[in-house]
């Protein structure tokens, strides 16, 4: 793309086109006591390579995945990207983060969000998979929206089932008018998960839906079929979240519970850590609801010759043609990463799939019976099921303990603390299969350490 | 363009008829409506006992290019909704003013349709439309 600077003949002439004097006078509405009016405290220009060096110096202070073993999880996680996943993404004609409208010209990236749809509906075992949101907390918004939207509002409140992502409901409630009226909040159990008769208690015919978090924000894996009963009993819906998409390569997906809704984070999937994004969200429905779901749809169909083409199709949903009355204000897609997911799945296939999540959890599993023999140390949940991250209480602050690990080179985990207060000693650990045994065996020592 | 006696019309391309019978009246889009809507792919009714109110759109008529409001001629409640345009909205194509009916509403005040035109006056709205184009 070219850079057209503006000329101070072009800027008059616009200005004059509008009527306004200076260009200073379009921000006439701000308060005088608001502007700097004086020159920003900068130091000043560097050569490029003086340049370099210094923000080289400025990012080697940065303790990151890429250079230590990283324990910490908590929404993103530190999966292995096999180097064909971004070879292929090199290629010029995906680089663009828009779904092109012609087909004539777009076969290729039609196919790959296609395909990408079609791996993400048979992994979750539902219907449909649009083309991709931005990532797990805004697909988690979207998908309570879309609750609302199929009950034509009749049914104003939705229930946020157990734990739920903190910064996933943050966004959830940004997209609400009245988030404290609309959203009604049933807290996890005394073990980690849904709490079944607080659920039942906070159910009625104004709940649109049950949103639950499987696995939930401390790992733990809800209780699904018991979900579904409860939300068919009040002829609500059952929306699932996720952010560690891996899950379902080891438990049954939501779809195959019934589920009407499952969004969730697919940064798992041939996305890397990268300081929190670019991430993906997926959403996924059934038939039924698709009017109501948000985003595009890639659909396969026949062009005059009789041969396979791809299309985007009920667009009628979306923004160019419905206006205010689209089903999201969000009319677009994340899709290069949709694009990572799709070759990372290939790449793996099922049975790849599976033992990448086997070896996840057992590592996990293997991780906290190492750590809860550690005096002082105990896995608050431990009783109940977990996939690959665990919530660890400690005999110290947990801010504290991963201070130490991080001088020591060890990324601990994240302390609780960050997003509940009164939580100051309990860790979530997260094991993937980059943590090695013997970054593990570091692992429990410098931890031992570090509590004692 | 067919344009039957017996029906009222909105300037909106709706057609409204009451049913003494049934105390409903009766509401759908015209042959000309859907002449220029093309092939219609999906229908999206209200539901049974909604509220209407006269001129606020009630329900929508999806097609290859877009979407369509259709605005209710009458304030009341719906009676019933046409079930079968669910899974063959192509009725509205084909049969607009019997098989393709959209909904019947309880009316409020049946004076509204003394507001609309008869066939008469909408062929000749019909007609002065066609001089603009």
């Amino acid at each position: 793309m070219r850079y057209l600077p503006h000329t101070p003949d072009d800027v008059r002439e616009m200005l004059d086109v509008i009527g306004v004097k200076s260009v200073d006078e379009l921000f006439g509405s701000i308060p005088e006591t608001l502007k700097l009016n004086r020159p920003m405290d900068l130091p000043t220009a560097l050569p490029e390579c003086r340049l370099r060096f210094e923000l080289e110096k400025l990012a080697s202070v940065n303790r990151d995945a890429g250079s230590m073993p990283c324990f910490a999880g908590a929404g993103i996680y530190n999966h292995y990207v096999p180097a064909a996943v971004g070879q292929l993404l090199l290629r010029s004609e995906f680089y663009t983060a828009y779904t092109p409208y012609q087909p004539e010209v777009s076969q290729g990236t039609l196919q790959a969000i296609f395909e990408y749809q079609t791996m993400m509906a048979r992994y979750l075992a539902m219907e449909v998979s649009n083309a991709s949101l931005y990532d797990g907390s805004t697909a988690t918004a979207e998908a309570v929206g879309m609750a609302l939207r199929i009950f034509k509002n009749k049914r104003p409140v939705v229930v946020i089932a157990g734990h739920v992502h903190p910064e996933y409901l943050d966004v959830v409630r940004s997209y609400l008018t009245h988030p404290e009226e609309t959203l009604r909040l049933v807290p996890g159990g005394s073990d980690g998960r849904v709490d079944m008769a607080a659920l039942d208690a906070a159910m009625g015919p104004e709940v649109s839906a049950i949103l639950v978090q499987h696995p939930n924000f401390l790992g733990l894996l809800e209780d699904l079929a018991r979900l579904r009963e409860t939300a068919t009993k009040h002829e609500s819906l059952l929306v699932t979240t996720f952010s560690e998409a891996l899950a379902f390569g080891l438990i049954k997906a939501p779809g195959a519970f019934g589920a009407d809704i499952v969004v969730g984070e697919g940064q798992s999937f041939g996305m890397p850590v990268s300081f929190g994004g670019p991430l993906l969200g997926v959403m996924t429905t059934r038939k039924a609801h698709v009017r109501s779901m948000p985003g595009r749809v890639v659909g396969l169909t026949s062009d005059r010759h009789g041969n396979d083409a791809f299309c985007v199709t009920l667009s009628t949903r979306e923004q160019h043609i419905r206006r205010e009355k689209a089903t999201s204000n969000i009319c677009t897609n994340e899709g290069l990463c949709a694009l990572s997911a799709a070759i990372y799945l290939s790449l793996l296939g099922n049975d790849g799939l599976s033992k990448l999540a086997r070896l996840n959890h057992h590592a996990s599993r293997h991780l906290a019976g190492r750590l809860a023999a550690i005096p002082g140390v105990s896995l608050p949940f431990g009783q109940s099921p977990w996939f690959n991250e665990f919530a660890v209480d400690l005999p110290i602050s947990a801010a504290e303990l991963c201070r130490r690990m991080a001088d020591g080179g060890i990324l601990a985990g994240v302390p609780l603390s960050r997003f509940e207060p009164g939580q100051e000693r309990r860790l979530l650990v997260a094991v993937t299969e980059l943590c090695s045994g013997s970054e593990i065996e570091r692992y429990v020592a410098a931890f031992g350490a570090a509590c004692a | 363009m067919h344009v039957p006696k017996y029906l009222k019309y909105s300037k909106d391309h709706e057609w409204a008829n009451y049913d003494e019978e049934e105390g409903v009246v009766i509401v759908g889009i015209t042959d000309y409506a859907q002449a220029k809507i093309g092939d219609i792919t999906f229908v999206e009714l209200p539901e049974e006992g909604d509220d209407t109110e006269r001129g606020t759109s009630f329900a929508e008529i999806e097609h290859h290019k877009g979407v369509e409001e259709v605005y209710s001629p009458v304030s009341g409640k719906v009676f019933e909704i046409n079930e079968a345009l669910s899974e063959s909205p192509e009725l509205i194509n084909q049969d607009p003013y019997e098989e393709g009916w959209l909904v019947k509403i309880e009316p409020g005040d049946l004076s509204e349709l003394d507001e609309m035109m008869d066939a008469e006056e909408y062929e000749e709205y019909l007609s002065e439309l066609q001089e603009e184009d």
